[in-house]
């Protein structure tokens, strides 16, 4: 019944909106006071809240560097935590101003659902999670068949899933449920012998399971999952403003400045430097974009350069441990790659 | 609008139309009509506009396309290749199914509680009362939850099943019975079957009509007994015994083979007919406590025992109070089977609910919604009310 509701309520908020709410999204924010920002309800590394109930990952410090360009305070966003089901309808009714949360860029929900996405922020890919302790000697996803596999609704997980076992002429019993804690106590309880989900997601899922020690991940990843914050169609300022915070993060760490050297870094006279840092004389990048030209330090001198943002939050100094791979700048042989700021 | 000016002709004191209370009603209505008429244009221009601008196209044509999506549990023909529009009928049928067997599981147990607490034996009213106050009292969503992951914890994993008889088994990934294979010349039990129904039906009517008109009963039970179980005994024994059983078996992952009911459909099923049935128990005793006592006493002044007198005289009475309340608890049972979707249970809201988010179409998905659950509802309360028209007393 609850769903129904929110669905409706989504409906009807499409059938209300006075004014189209993606008109002018900077503004209304600014009126507000803050950035809107869907996440997820608790998915550790990527946005979870902590035990004082402040919101941590890397797709909330992501909102925070937007907030912070914005209002130079990282503190300007509120946070809306929405399951893989309801975000969409969130995002299109004009509920949340960004949709931070480990979404996968596909193009029908470029097209169809009408989104825009600003970046990735993570490259992840699908993986399985089964319980080694009780089922052993199975190494590989292909040995996978009969098995019962939970899963989330309203995911490309479900649907690469489907696809995986019809590809690979096997038979799977699909546990699907809508809710994130409801898949986690499904696989705790024994109710399915494999979880799936986007790869980060199972070692973070694996810290909360019982004992995480007995469940290993399987090699295979099945699918390309680019996570990355989007907006709705329609407001381009808005669209640039969350993608240009986001390549100012990762040119920021190109360009080595970290929190840390900020102050030094501010007056560089490396002419790259400078157009990042709003330092160069009569410049207009930022105001251009509707910011201020400092927008870049003042998303810098509060969450970091994108390498800060990953190693807080799923690299080395998290729980997670996850190494840069394919995360790591172009120039370190990853695929982060910030578009020129000139 | 009316005009103060002109006025009522004839007998009637003069009033003013503008005074006068059946023009003003009519007026207020009328005026209420054109806003509500104006509201909906408006609502409609919004949407389209707001949809357009959302890059929503509208329409149903999206229920053409591929799912994409597995359904672990469905009554019919599906795989990820079907399309959207059969995702939302597989989840339509999972919703009558749980609805119509937990419909018909509430109303048995409902009946023999309800029934309990009018005992005069003082354990059966208590633990009949204390199943009433128990069920009543906690939310539908936490009886479900109760059955799901309460029982399902303590079920165990597929290798450490639980025997039942008859080759079945339990275990964390529901309940496996044995599936019937028939074998050649089957259908002759079928026919069997029919036939003793066909048969019984007129030996039913046939004693009716002898005992109203000679008073001598006829053994009409075991007859029937005999004929429905009889008939197709023999074409099963006389074609050679044409059945053979598939035993569910212990493969890697899980039991393969046989039937399997998953405790998604069991812990929802359980949950809605317990839950259900404490509020038809009340009914069902209220319905009894109805009927007046001289009913029941004059039942035993015509010689009948008392369970002829509770089935020939006390319940086609209290039907008649039973039925109509029983009815809003059969469609608060429907309507309650949406909340499958917290125990992944795929029915029409899971099922929708996906199609939705891959496809965004809201509007239309919503609108499915909504009028599915309508028809049900009011399916349900026409043959309800069908039925206590044929049960209602007869003015003669
Ligand atoms: N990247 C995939 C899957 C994202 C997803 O929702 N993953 C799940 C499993 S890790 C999740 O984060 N659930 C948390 C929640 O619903 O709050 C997508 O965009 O569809």
């Amino acid at each position: 019944m609850k769903n129904i509701v929110k669905a409706l309520l989504g409906s009807a908020a499409i059938a209300m909106m006075a004014a189209p709410a993606s008109a002018a999204t900077l503004d209304d924010v600014k009126a507000k006071g803050h950035v809107q920002c869907g996440v997820n309800t608790g998915l550790i590394g990527f946005s979870a809240p902590d035990d004082q109930g402040n919101w941590k990952g890397l797709d909330v410090d992501f909102c925070r560097a937007v907030a912070a360009a914005i209002f130079d305070d990282p503190e300007a966003v509120e946070f809306t935590p929405l399951s893989a089901k309801d975000r969409f309808t969130a995002l299109q009714s004009g509920e949340v101003d960004v949709l931070s949360r480990n979404t996968t860029w596909t193009i029908s929900r470029d097209t169809a659902l009408g989104l825009n996405f600003a970046g990735v922020t993570y490259y992840d890919g699908q993986g399985f999670m089964i319980n080694a302790k009780k089922l052993e000697g199975i190494n590989s996803a292909l040995q996978l068949s009969g098995a019962a596999v939970c899963v989330q609704a309203g995911t490309t997980t479900e649907l690469n899933l489907a696809d995986y076992f019809k590809a690979n002429n096997m038979e799977y019993s699909p546990v699907v449920f809508e809710k994130f804690e409801e898949v986690n106590a499904a696989y705790d309880a024994g109710r399915c012998d494999v979880y799936t989900t986007d790869q980060s997601g199972l070692y973070a899922v694996r810290l909360n399971l019982t004992n995480p020690d007995d469940h290993i991940v399987l090699p295979e990843i099945i699918s390309k999952e680019p996570l990355g914050p989007a907006v709705r169609h329609g407001d381009d300022q808005w669209f640039d403003i969350v993608k240009w915070v986001y390549y100012a993060l990762v040119n920021a760490e190109e360009l080595g400045i970290s929190q840390a050297n900020l102050e030094e870094k501010m007056n560089s006279d490396n002419p790259e430097v400078r157009r990042l840092l709003g330092t160069e004389e009569g410049t207009k990048l930022g105001t251009d974009l509707g910011l201020t030209n400092d927008f870049a330090v003042r998303a810098i001198k509060h969450v970091g350069n994108y390498g800060e943002i990953f190693e807080r939050n799923v690299g080395a100094d998290s729980p997670l441990k996850i190494s840069r791979g394919i995360n790591a700048l172009w120039t370190k042989g990853g695929l982060q790659y910030g578009m020129p700021i000139r | 609008m009316a005009t103060p000016q002109s006025t009522v002709e004839g007998a009637a004191p003069r009033v003013p139309l503008f005074y006068d209370p059946r023009v003003r009603g009519i007026a207020y209505q009328v005026l209420v009509f054109a806003g509500l008429v104006a509201l909906i244009y408006w609502i409609i221009g919004n949407t389209t506009a707001n949809l357009q601008r959302a890059n929503i196209a509208s329409g149903f044509d999206f229920l053409q396309g591929r799912a994409g999506f597995d359904i672990g549990d469905s009554l019919v023909e599906y795989s990820s290749d079907s399309t959207y529009g059969r995702a939302l009928f597989v989840g339509f049928l999972n919703t009558l199914r749980v609805a119509i067997v937990g419909i018909i599981t509430a109303t048995i147990i409902g009946f023999i509680i309800g029934i309990g607490r009018l005992s005069k034996n003082w354990l059966i009213n208590r633990i009949c009362l204390v199943y009433v106050e128990v069920f009543r009292n906690i939310p539908p969503l936490l009886v479900i939850f109760f059955w799901y992951f309460g029982v399902l914890s303590v079920l165990p994993l597929p290798r450490e099943s639980i025997d039942l008889p008859l080759g079945s088994y339990l275990n964390s990934r529901g309940l496996y019975f044995p599936r019937f294979l028939w074998g050649e010349g089957a259908w002759l039990v079928l026919v069997g079957l029919v036939l003793g129904i066909v048969f019984t039906f007129f030996v039913r009517r046939w004693a009716h009509r002898r005992q109203m008109a000679t008073g001598e009963q006829f053994p009409v039970f075991w007859t029937s007994v005999a004929l429905i179980g009889g008939l197709p005994l023999l074409a099963f024994l006389l074609t050679g015994l044409p059945l053979s059983f598939e035993f569910p078996e212990l493969s890697t992952f899980n039991l393969r083979g046989g039937i399997q009911v998953r405790p998604e459909f069991l812990a929802l099923y359980l949950a809605l007919s317990f839950y259900t049935a404490a509020f038809i128990a009340e009914i069902v005793r209220a319905g009894v406590l109805g009927v007046s006592h001289g009913q029941s006493e004059a039942a035993q002044a015509l010689g009948l025992r008392s369970g002829q007198s509770m089935r020939l005289v006390i319940i086609p009475q209290a039907l008649r109070i039973i039925i109509p309340p029983l009815t809003s608890q059969y469609l608060n049972l429907t309507k309650n089977s949406s909340l499958a979707v917290a125990i992944g249970y795929p029915d029409l809201v899971a099922t929708g609910g996906t199609t939705l988010n891959q496809t965004g179409q809201a509007i239309e998905v919503v609108a499915i919604w909504l009028v599915v659950y309508l028809g049900l509802s009011l399916g349900t309360a026409g043959l309800m009310n069908w039925y206590n028209a044929r049960m209602a007393l007869v003015e003669r």
